[in-house]
């Protein structure tokens, strides 16, 4: 916990228009992500989950400004992301990159992957057209991609290949910061796992940084240093993976891990089961937004927003549970 | 592959076969021709008449002698003009060609633009004030629009001339006949963009729309591409894709004439002369083109498919 931060999220919000009235002033707003703060460190792998919905999507695009934010602020390196004027973000698109849920629909169905690998190369002047095609044969070989398969259109590959294609083109212009939304959920089991260790491998040799998004939590505890547990947009608990995973404060994270199947039959263990569903993002309920599904909700949780404490170096939750178990030692 | 186009061209025959079957008898439902309607025929010159155009032989007959002529590249006889129907045809079917070809090329040209502006920059007040614009364009009857368009353009301040393809009597020659007709072809082809404008730039919005909230999209944004092209590039070209087969349809259009604004520009294209041709039950000219146009609709029709796969890898393959 040294190490620099390479990403800094401060109070973060993002608000969608739910509904224009006409002749009426106040539109609803759905806030999608709503006053979350969190910092990444150089090489580390930061991890995101939460239920869909929760607005771990939205937070990886708004940190690489691929959409636009409300409130807050995210500075990568000392630099303010959204300060920054045309020309620097083009020249900083290069240090971070995005790999997306759909390995489908994120690659242009018209350009030959190799093509497709190329573009951003020439475009940023990292590669002369003469050297351009080694490049791009190294990078598909080090994503465990067949060169003769440079002329190749995307539709032609499986699932696994196109997500290897879309890690490919990311890692070709050797960022520093990788943001993985769901990277692996569109895959079959048996590829997640190639898939997975190909970021491990890649973040061991190039010293990167993942903010790893998923809903897998198996896949989490695996991949991540850290991890942040979103609900409806706001940010439950925060902690370095052994504190979350060995002793988990929030009881939304309790019940998240109380649902990770174990691979072993003869063990047992009580789950924690939420009733009812996700409440309606355009009007969250007051107080805490758990209390509504929370098992332990108190009269406090109705009235008042939970504070985001630190409890343990490192290990920040918005409980009152908490709160008040501390008062009572 | 090629098996494929092989397979294609020979569809081509039976289709063709079946629009002959459904025009040929399509017409000979309708009563009377062009003999009956002169009243000052007598009976004798009549069956003269008849027999001599053949009106004596029983249908099935008739269609067959057409079809044998349609292979020879022979569209029929036009009663009205005493002239084969390929050199009627041929007189004027280029007047209606270059005025379609400009508002076409006019009319592709803005609604890309249009539809490209209005999609990247969705609910703007560019989008709206456009949109109504454009519907409102479409919306106005053509014959309305090019009255207006002539007591404005042509009466009021004179910048053009209100009918004709040239001006009668001055026998222009060289770049001072093309001058003079393309100063006749302005108000026709505004009229026609004006009108065909609306639903495609609808139609562009809509596929950029669909194209530009795709992840390949923000793939290329993530890249760090400028964002012409971001959009021109890899969101435009995946959008004009749908528009191919519009595209080709256009082909026929090309060639079939503006009936009515034709008709309020006193312009010689074959629109008019179609609607002529009706009045006076001229049965093979109508025959003869519209078999013609069915010809290039389905020719059309193939170069559509031909297109999609050149344009398409996916399509390309399969």
């Amino acid at each position: 916990m040294t190490q620099e931060a390479i990403i800094q999220v401060n109070q973060l919000e993002k608000k969608y228009k739910a509904k224009e009235k006409m002749f009426r002033k106040n539109t609803e707003y759905i806030k999608a992500v709503d006053n979350v703060s969190f910092h990444i460190e150089q090489g580390e792998t930061f991890g995101l989950v939460g239920e869909s919905g929760s607005g771990k999507s939205t937070i990886g695009k708004s940190i690489l400004r691929l959409q636009s934010i409300s409130n807050g602020e995210i500075i990568y390196n000392g630099k303010n992301v959204f300060q920054l004027d045309k020309k620097e973000m083009r020249h900083l698109r290069t240090k971070m990159q995005f790999v997306f849920q759909d390995p489908f629909s994120s690659l242009n169905p018209r350009l030959r992957i190799g093509d497709a690998l190329a573009e951003p190369l020439l475009d940023h002047g990292l590669a002369t057209k003469k050297n351009v095609k080694e490049k791009v044969m190294e990078t598909m070989e080090v994503c465990g991609l067949p060169t003769y398969h440079i002329n190749k259109f995307p539709h032609e590959f499986s699932g696994g290949q196109r997500q290897r294609i879309g890690i490919a083109r990311a890692m070709i212009m050797d960022p520093e910061f990788i943001v993985a939304d769901e990277p692996v959920s569109a895959l079959d089991v048996s590829i997640q796992a190639q898939i997975i260790n190909l970021f491990q491998e890649l973040q061991e040799e190039r010293n990167l940084s993942y903010l790893f998004i998923s809903h897998d939590l198996s896949v989490v505890e695996h991949l991540c240093s850290r991890i942040g547990v979103l609900y409806l947009g706001t940010m439950m608990e925060l902690a370095s993976r052994d504190q979350l995973y060995e002793n988990p404060l929030h009881p939304y994270t309790k019940a998240l891990l109380s649902a990770v199947p174990i691979p072993d039959p003869t063990k047992r263990r009580e789950r924690i089961l939420l009733k009812g569903d996700l409440p309606n993002p355009a009007s969250p309920p007051s107080g805490c937004k758990f209390h509504t599904r929370c098992p332990f909700a108190m009269d406090i949780c109705r009235r008042v927003t939970p504070e985001f404490k630190e409890r343990e170096p490192g290990h920040f939750v918005a409980c009152h549970l908490v709160d008040k178990d501390e008062t009572n030692t | 592959m090629n098996n494929y186009f092989v397979k294609r061209f020979l569809y081509l025959i039976p289709t063709l076969i079946g629009a002959s079957i459904l025009i040929f008898f399509l017409y000979s439902l309708i009563p009377g021709n062009f003999i009956d309607t002169d009243p000052n025929l007598t009976a004798e010159r009549k069956a003269e008449l008849y027999a001599l155009y053949g009106f004596d032989q029983p249908t099935i007959i008739r269609y067959f002698i057409w079809m044998g002529n349609l292979f020879q590249g022979d569209l029929g006889y036009s009663l009205q003009f005493q002239r084969p129907v390929t050199e009627v045809l041929n007189n004027y079917i280029w007047s209606s060609f270059i005025v379609a070809f400009a508002s076409l090329f006019l009319t592709w040209g803005i609604a890309m633009v249009i539809g490209v502006i209005s999609a990247t920059k969705q609910y703007s007040f560019f989008d709206s004030f456009i949109t109504i614009l454009v519907f409102g364009a479409m919306a106005i009857p053509s014959f309305f629009l090019g009255l207006i368009a002539i007591k404005f353009f042509a009466v009021d301040l004179g910048w053009f001339p209100a009918g004709g393809m040239t001006t009668s009597g001055a026998d222009y020659t060289g770049w001072a006949y093309v001058k003079d007709i393309a100063e006749h072809m302005v108000l026709p082809v505004i009229v026609l963009t004006m009108l065909g404008i609306g639903g495609l730039t609808r139609y562009f919005r809509t596929n950029m729309l669909e194209v530009v909230k795709q992840d390949f999209v923000r793939t290329a944004r993530a890249k760090g591409l400028k964002e012409k092209v971001v959009i021109y590039k890899h969101a435009l070209r995946n959008a004009l894709l749908p528009a191919i087969t519009l595209f080709a349809f256009e082909l026929p259009a090309l060639f079939s004439g503006a009936i009515i604004t034709e008709q309020i520009f006193n312009w010689p294209g074959i629109g008019a002369i179609y609607m002529q041709a009706f009045s006076v039950r001229d049965y093979p000219l109508l025959m003869g083109f519209t078999m013609f146009i069915a010809v290039l609709t389905v020719i059309s029709n193939l170069i559509a498919d031909i297109l999609y796969g050149v344009a398409d890898p996916r399509v390309r393959v399969k």
